[in-house]
């Protein structure tokens, strides 16, 4: 009968209507800022540099490899390596980044600086309230704006900075017990002879600035996996 | 700009080939009026424009024209990283980024021969097809408002929209710019708690799908403006290279799910909807009854899907060089057929990187669908066609 | 008590006039009834106007304006500073005085249609015995004003625009008349009081409201049809529609002359509202003999809000009908029912009273529209569809 979809339609939206009254599947409405809906832990805005500890200098894990930098698709990652060494979170002297700048105008959250990263130094930040009277620089930011505790970290991501601890802690404890094996080698072969002592002690040196690399590898292989 | 001896006029304002015999006959004497409609469109499809030229209320010519947003993707990629690539297709057809990553994913994993995991396989299916739901209630929720129903039905679509658009913030960080799936698999694994998450919201669908049905398939008005407009013959389809939706509502029986078979979607059992007529209405009840052959593929999958890493253990993520060679990746998307060809010349960067663009190539019949009727009538066909500015103008 | 409360407006005229001399009372009691209206429909508007952005904003599932004022009840405030504060446009090739004019003489034209209304008991402003003639004449009056709009906008599309919508309105009006005409017919009588007075009567508690007849039923829903498509509503506002190519007759128009063209619109849906439920409603008569403790003139804005909401809700869900579609629709379909529906309302008088004559006219009026749906769809060759599947 003509007019009988029309009466369909009319009741499908009384009933749509009537139902916003009741029931908060027919009114979907969040009032922002009043309310806000509850934030999903994976979500993902802008980058930050974890840093361990207190210090945000001495604890920055990021070494300036440059990887992120490298791989961003619209290259707004900036970074000028340092000419001296610091003593990184472990006690070893790394390179840091002199200047480590991001343009989160031209970011695009695409997260791939994360997946990239050997050393689980830069991390996804959930922060989007960001706008700025500054037009030129500020949306530019520095090392400085950009460190963010590990709390911080896990405050925003939780299981994921779990993880992230955990791998980092079995990474210490495998480095850890490699240069102890490397030092009682060189031990035991210092006490052999004298002659032999001369080239002992760089291996030892070398032995240790070798271990963080064979740990980032393992972590490469773990993301993949 | 014209030579005495050919008589080419070049009018820059309006598109190529323009001066050319109308395809049909005005009724009237008198000059056609000429008109630009868009770029700022009135309907809701993106910076588009049309140029027609009316007798009357007829129209006698009609010449898309389009580039408006043009970013230069492909030139860009060559440029790029085969990853670095990757959010970028995110942002071809903004409405459906899961299967614009899928769609490249397959062409890579071609040109490498990689294997993806079951457990990827899964997922790429059940992010596919919850894409596949997205756009067509959305496409169907432009529809109606394009006719002119004050946008109840798109409020309606957004509302399911938005749950889905919060299950892929859940699993890959971001509603719309996911970035998620790799050569090899897919970024990151899903929890227990989000395939329950997607169970919820699948059981919420199928009355969300009949609330459309019954808002718009039996009302006389939808049924009015919409049968018998902008009909499409299929073998005009077939000639033309049209895919999708479109092609199925014109009568075809072609479906790359079907066809090629791609993922593992031979496990799973699921129609084609074909229509008779190949009209608006045709079109727009294709896509409905599509997206409930979704629900239960998606459902089918929630079902079987095992368990098991979601990457190839030996996919690379930096250092990626494919040997050199070419490869055509193409899906079922939910716009048409989403192709990419790649040439890979064993560098990290491609050499040519090329898209076909569905909405891009079911434009190309909107004049024959256009001629002879009202101009209140282009509107909604130029609707029913489901473009996404992004994919034509890359 | 009751009829205090009824009659509160014209106690309160009378005693406001009473400070003036006898021979300015009369005149003086007609101004006093003109300045109520005019103060008091605007002020319905901006509640309709409120009353229809948050009822379309629940049927899609969101809140409608509900940040100025507590509920939004401060919006149409805000809009209205809104209009006066743009700047007013007047194109260069313009017609200025027309420009000018049309939205004053649609303005002037719907509040014109109240003076026969009857709002409550004795509060029609002017008792005409021509009343309904009077509403229609200066009702089609304001279809002017929509041509003069476009007219003077020397806009080709303007004009495509305003000659569409005028094709509009002249084609309803022929509907609107004749689906009256049954009611003149019935009660005998062109005036719009007496139309009430006879169906102010109770059997058993019920109202002899015409709509209650089968021909007043069947009439009141053309009329309702017709009252759309005469106030530019959806389904029927092709002419207005923002998402069509050819611009509406107001796209000249910028600041408060549009805002007077939305509050005629507005104005005038409501005063056609208040003749459907004059002529097929009561007018301001009670639903049950009880409830007459309300006051009349409550149940005449009652009627009134009651199509206001019905008008809002057909414009929530339904799309618009195409140009051509909705001239069919008119001549072909609703024409034809409401001469149908005049042959019904004599068959009506002349069968006496009995159950005979509800089930005859029944009969008659269901089988015409279902035979005239039918061969309306098969001709234009639509219907639901079903679809097959390939495996």
């Amino acid at each position: 009968m003509l007019g009988e979809g029309i009466l369909k339609g009319l009741g499908e939206t009384a009933r749509n209507f009537a139902g916003s009254f009741v029931s908060a599947e027919r009114l979907t409405t969040v009032q922002y800022p009043e309310e806000r809906i509850a934030p999903i832990e994976a979500t993902r805005d802008f980058p930050f540099l974890v840093y361990d500890g207190e210090d945000w200098q001495a604890g920055m894990r990021c070494v300036a490899c440059q990887i992120c930098e490298k791989e961003c698709p619209p290259k707004c990652i900036y970074i000028v390596k340092s000419t001296d060494k610091k003593p990184d979170a472990l006690g070893k002297p790394q390179i840091y980044p002199a200047r480590f700048d991001i343009d989160i105008s031209v970011c695009m959250s695409c997260q791939i600086c994360v997946e990239v990263c050997p050393f689980e130094a830069i991390k996804m930040d959930t922060e989007f309230e960001l706008s700025t009277t500054d037009r030129f620089g500020g949306l530019l930011y520095d090392k400085k704006e950009l460190s963010k505790s590990n709390e911080h970290y896990h405050k925003v991501h939780p299981t994921e900075a779990a993880e992230v601890d955990a791998r980092l802690a079995e990474e210490k404890v495998k480095a850890d017990a490699k240069a102890k094996a490397v030092a009682a080698a060189a031990a035991a072969k210092a006490a052999a002879p004298p002659a032999a002592a001369k080239p002992a002690t760089p291996a030892v040196e070398k032995a240790a600035v070798v271990a963080p690399i064979p740990a980032a590898k393992a972590v490469e292989e773990e993301t993949k996996g | 700009m014209s030579s005495s001896a050919t008589d080419i006029s070049v009018d820059l304002a309006k598109p190529p080939g323009w001066n050319r015999p109308p395809l049909i006959e005005p009724d009237g004497e008198g000059e056609l009026l000429e008109l630009a409609m868009g770029p700022h469109h009135p309907s809701t499809h993106g910076v588009f424009r049309m140029d027609v030229a009316l007798d009357g209320e007829r129209v006698i010519r009609l010449k898309p024209v389009f580039g408006y947003l043009h970013r230069n993707h492909e030139k860009l990629a060559e440029g790029m990283s085969y990853l670095a690539s990757m959010p970028f297709t995110d942002r071809l057809d903004y409405m459906c980024p899961l299967t614009n990553n899928w769609a490249y994913a397959l062409a890579v994993e071609k040109l490498t021969g990689q294997e993806v995991p079951e457990r990827a396989e899964y997922l790429r299916v059940i992010l596919g097809e919850l894409t596949r739901v997205v756009n067509h209630a959305s496409a169907i929720g432009f529809l109606t408002q394009e006719m002119g129903a004050s946008g109840t039905p798109l409020m309606y679509a957004f509302r399911e929209r938005e749950k889905i658009l919060d299950l892929f913030e859940a699993l890959t960080g971001a509603r719309m710019m996911v970035n998620y799936m790799r050569f090899g698999g897919c970024r990151v694994d899903a929890t227990p708690a989000w395939l329950a998450g997607v169970r919820k919201v699948l059981d919420g669908l199928p009355k969300f799908a009949d609330e459309f049905e019954n808002l718009l398939c039996s009302n006389e008005i939808v049924m009015a403006r919409a049968q018998g407009v902008g009909i499409l013959r299929p073998e005009l389809a077939v000639n033309a290279g049209i895919t999708g939706p479109m092609l199925r509502a014109s009568g075809v029986n072609y479906d790359i799910r079907k066809v090629d078979k791609y993922g593992i979607y031979d496990r799973f059992k699921f129609r084609v909807p074909l229509g008779d007529h190949g009209d608006v209405y045709d079109r727009f009840m294709i896509r409905l009854l599509e997206m409930r052959e979704s629900f239960g593929i998606i459902d089918q999958a929630l079902k079987d899907i095992p368990g098991g890493p979601v990457m190839d253990p030996k996919a690379k993520v930096r250092g990626f060089r494919p040997k050199a060679g070419e490869a055509y990746g193409r899906i079922e998307g939910p716009k048409g057929e989403l192709g990419f060809y790649l040439i890979s010349d064993g560098g990290p960067n491609p050499y040519r990187y090329r898209i076909r663009p569905p909405s891009l190539i079911n434009l190309t019949v909107l004049e024959d669908m256009c001629l002879g009727s009202n101009v209140a009538d282009v509107v909604l066909i130029f609707g029913s066609v489901d473009i996404v500015l992004g994919e034509v103008d890359r | 008590m009751i009829e205090k409360a009824d009659q509160i407006f014209i106690l309160l005229a009378h005693w406001l006039v009473s400070f003036l001399p006898a021979s300015l009372q009369h005149p003086a009691m007609v101004l006093l009834g003109v300045v109520a209206i005019i103060a008091t429909f605007p002020a319905i508007f901006a509640l309709t106007v409120l009353l229809e952005r948050k009822g379309l904003g629940r049927m899609q599932n969101r809140y409608g304006p509900n940040r100025v004022g507590p509920y939004g009840l401060f919006q149409p405030i805000a809009d209205g500073l809104k209009s006066l504060t743009k700047e007013d446009i007047v194109p260069f090739n313009a017609d200025a005085v027309v420009h000018f004019l049309a939205p004053v003489l649609l303005v002037v034209v719907v509040f014109m249609g109240y003076a026969v209304l009857p709002i409550g008991r004795n509060m029609t402003l002017v008792n005409m015995d021509a009343g309904l003639l009077f509403f229609f004449a200066i009702g089609a009056s304001s279809e002017l004003s929509v041509f003069m709009a476009g007219w003077s906008s020397r806009n080709k599309y303007s004009l495509l625009g305003a000659m569409r919508a005028v094709a509009q309105m002249i084609s309803y009006e022929v509907p609107l008349l004749m689906s009256s005409v049954a009611v003149v017919m019935m009660t005998g009588s062109l005036s719009l009081n007496k139309i009430v007075d006879a169906q102010n009567q109770y059997t058993y508690g019920l109202p002899h409201w015409y709509v209650f007849t089968p021909w007043g039923f069947a009439g009141f829903v053309l009329f309702a049809i017709a009252a759309t498509a005469e106030t530019n509503r959806s389904p029927f506002d092709l002419p207005e529609g923002e998402s069509e190519l050819v611009a509406g007759y107001f796209t000249e128009y910028s600041g408060f002359k549009f805002a007077l063209f939305f509050l005629g619109e507005y104005v005038g849906m409501m005063g056609i509202s208040g003749l459907g439920a004059t002529l097929f409603l009561g007018g301001y008569s009670a639903p049950l003999k009880m409830l007459e403790v309300v006051p009349s003139w409550i149940w005449f804005f009652a009627k009134i809000m009651l199509a206001m909401c019905a008008f809002i809700w057909v414009r929530g869900t339904l799309p618009r009908l195409r140009q051509d579609q909705l001239m069919n629709f008119a001549w072909k379909f609703v024409l034809p029912l409401t001469l149908l529906n005049l042959v019904v309302a004599g068959m009506w008088r002349f069968m006496g009273d009995g159950w005979l004559r509800w089930v005859v006219c029944s009969a008659v009026l269901l089988g015409a529209y279902v035979l005239m749906g039918r061969v309306g769809m098969r001709k234009e060759n639509f219907g639901p569809r079903s679809y097959r599947y390939a495996e």
